[in-house]
């Protein structure tokens, strides 16, 4: 249990690299960056793997303490989110997917739109914007309460206590966040297609909803609700994963706790694209 | 008297410490130290002289840089989940007490019963009372840390620490900004555990605390040691240490005053 914190961290001492002198040349500075972008990744890599290994070994450990933490987790990272979401959707539905269904009815391709929704609200916007949102939203605060913890030396209390850190404070916001960016995604999708709809609607474009309705269910295959469950559990788990390694490998000190939370920030929308961009390689190739 | 009582609680042998925050930079070295069952060590030192670190690695929580460390006979060097109950044998008091900010003092104090023994707040409840009842925290068991007086906090951090009964009690310098009625209390209470406190099982419980101020600590039972440029010195009982030439113990007793214990 000692170990499961500092070996991450022991992994990834980016501290040494950034107190060193300023670089004398590019090379040296481009060296040097990629050198800890490598340590960056190994760090996120053994932290997300140690993670998992909590989730698998400990999923029977100390139950009254665990699940109520999760479902705390699961209302900050979802049902306290549902207004903003659903402010958003239609949003998006109103900007997006209703000019989109007025555009193709005017180019007399009306027949198309339930694949383009699929692919534009269902498989990319929706999923990539419910991220982001949790990501600006619960993601920063997460670097920040756990940066805050570990300067307080809370994380060391835990450890006094025999309270695995990784368990009571990590494990509980992997779930969370997987399982509310998941169902908001869901919200996300099924709001702004009605919005965009009801858009359409009132911009007279001829479509019944029953027509749309098919369209949309005829576009849309078991695949793709497999990968949207997918991609979502997976955008959840590493914006979790980023944030938390970030609250805690680095803050020793209370006045790094805002600098740590930018760069934690960036990185998680980082991630997000490159595992959306994952995706697109798996919808390609499916 | 049985075997296992005869294996001392803590015992070091050419122990260096690493500091916690920086394991590569050594803080104390060569420490050479017993604690028998029972006993009470003051453990003095100016501050950042490593006092924290040696007893964050006296407690288990880390290994040390060089040397052997046996808790309750067992080697710490690989000290993992497997070893967890003889770690949880030991209780610690953080300096300042480092709480849970996000959770009551009550939901604090129940913590680590409720996780080590997967209790429901409700079945952790009543011992969880009777222990702030005994320590007169009961009025601030729904309050957070952040609203409470640091006096009082460090007497939580103390009930969270003894929730699981231990048979060692760890506490760096439990007495620093304390005020007088606190720092009475404090004295009087370590004072009822190190003999025997009938709600923690009765028998005497092993004490170390770390100071900075040794004034308030002048006991005859008690023993003492110093920690000074990475050096341990054991000193002794208070007379011994009294009559020690050592002026960095001169100025830790910088004004002897009369205590109440």
């Amino acid at each position: 249990m000692r170990g499961n914190l500092a070996k991450a961290f022991e992994l990834t001492n980016t501290q040494v690299f950034r107190r060193a002198a300023l670089p004398k040349t590019y090379t040296d500075l481009l060296g040097r960056k990629l050198f800890l972008f490598l340590l960056t990744v190994q760090g996120l890599g053994a932290f997300a793997l140690i993670t998992l290994g909590v989730i698998l070994r400990k999923s029977g450990v100390a139950k009254n303490v665990i699940r109520p933490r999760i479902r705390q987790e699961i209302a900050r990272a979802g049902v306290a989110l549902l207004p903003m979401f659903l402010f958003v959707a239609l949003a998006l539905g109103f900007l997006v997917v209703g000019q989109t269904v007025s555009a193709l009815a005017k180019v007399g391709a009306i027949n198309y739109l339930g694949s383009t929704m699929v692919i534009v609200v269902v498989r990319e916007l929706g999923p990539l914007l419910a991220a982001m949102l949790v990501l600006a939203r619960v993601g920063a605060a997460n670097v920040i309460e756990l940066g805050t913890a570990r300067a307080m030396g809370e994380v060391e209390a835990l450890e006094a206590l025999g309270i695995d850190p990784v368990h009571y404070l990590i494990v509980p916001r992997v779930i969370g966040m997987a399982l509310g960016i998941f169902s908001l995604t869901v919200y996300l999708i099924i709001v702004a297609l009605g919005s965009g709809y009801l858009f359409a609607f009132l911009q007279d474009v001829p479509l019944t909803p029953g027509d749309y309705f098919k369209q949309l269910v005829e576009s849309l295959g078991w695949l793709d609700f497999a990968l949207l469950a997918l991609k979502t559990i997976a955008f959840g788990f590493f914006i979790a994963i980023v944030t938390c390694y970030h609250g805690l490998a680095q803050p020793l000190h209370l006045e790094e706790v805002s600098r740590v939370a930018v760069r934690a920030v960036t990185q998680g929308v980082i991630v997000c694209v490159l595992i959306d961009a994952l995706f697109i390689v798996l919808y390609l190739l499916t | 008297m049985s075997e296992n009582q005869n294996i001392p609680a803590i015992d070091m042998r050419g122990v260096s410490v690493g500091a916690m925050r920086d394991a590569s930079f050594t803080v104390v070295e060569d420490v050479s130290w017993s604690v028998a069952a029972g006993e009470f060590w003051v453990i003095a030192g100016q501050e950042h002289s490593g006092k924290s670190d040696l007893l964050m690695l006296a407690a288990g929580l880390m290994s040390p840089v060089a040397g052997s460390y046996k808790l309750f006979g067992k080697d710490t060097i690989n000290f993992g989940e497997a070893e967890l109950a003889e770690r949880l044998r030991v209780g610690f008091v953080f300096q300042g007490g480092q709480l849970f900010n996000q959770l009551t003092i009550a939901e604090n104090v129940a913590l680590p019963l409720q996780y080590g023994q997967n209790l429901s707040p409700d079945a952790a409840a009543l011992e969880v009372r009777a222990l702030l009842e005994l320590m007169e925290l009961a009025p601030l068991a729904d309050v957070t840390p952040s609203n409470i007086a640091a006096n009082w906090r460090q007497r939580a951090a103390l009930a969270r620490a003894l929730i699981l009964k231990p048979e060692v009690l760890l506490l760096d310098n439990p007495l620093s900004g304390l005020g007088a009625r606190h720092l009475q209390w404090w004295l009087r209470f370590l004072d009822q555990l190190s003999r025997g406190h009938e709600q923690f099982g009765g028998g005497p419980m092993t004490m170390v605390a770390t100071a900075d101020d040794l004034r308030p600590w002048q006991n005859a039972r008690r023993k003492f040691a110093l920690l000074r440029d990475k050096k341990f010195t054991l000193l002794g009982s208070w007379s011994q240490m009294e009559t020690a030439n050592d002026p960095v113990v001169k100025e830790l007793l910088a004004v002897q005053v009369e205590t109440t214990i």
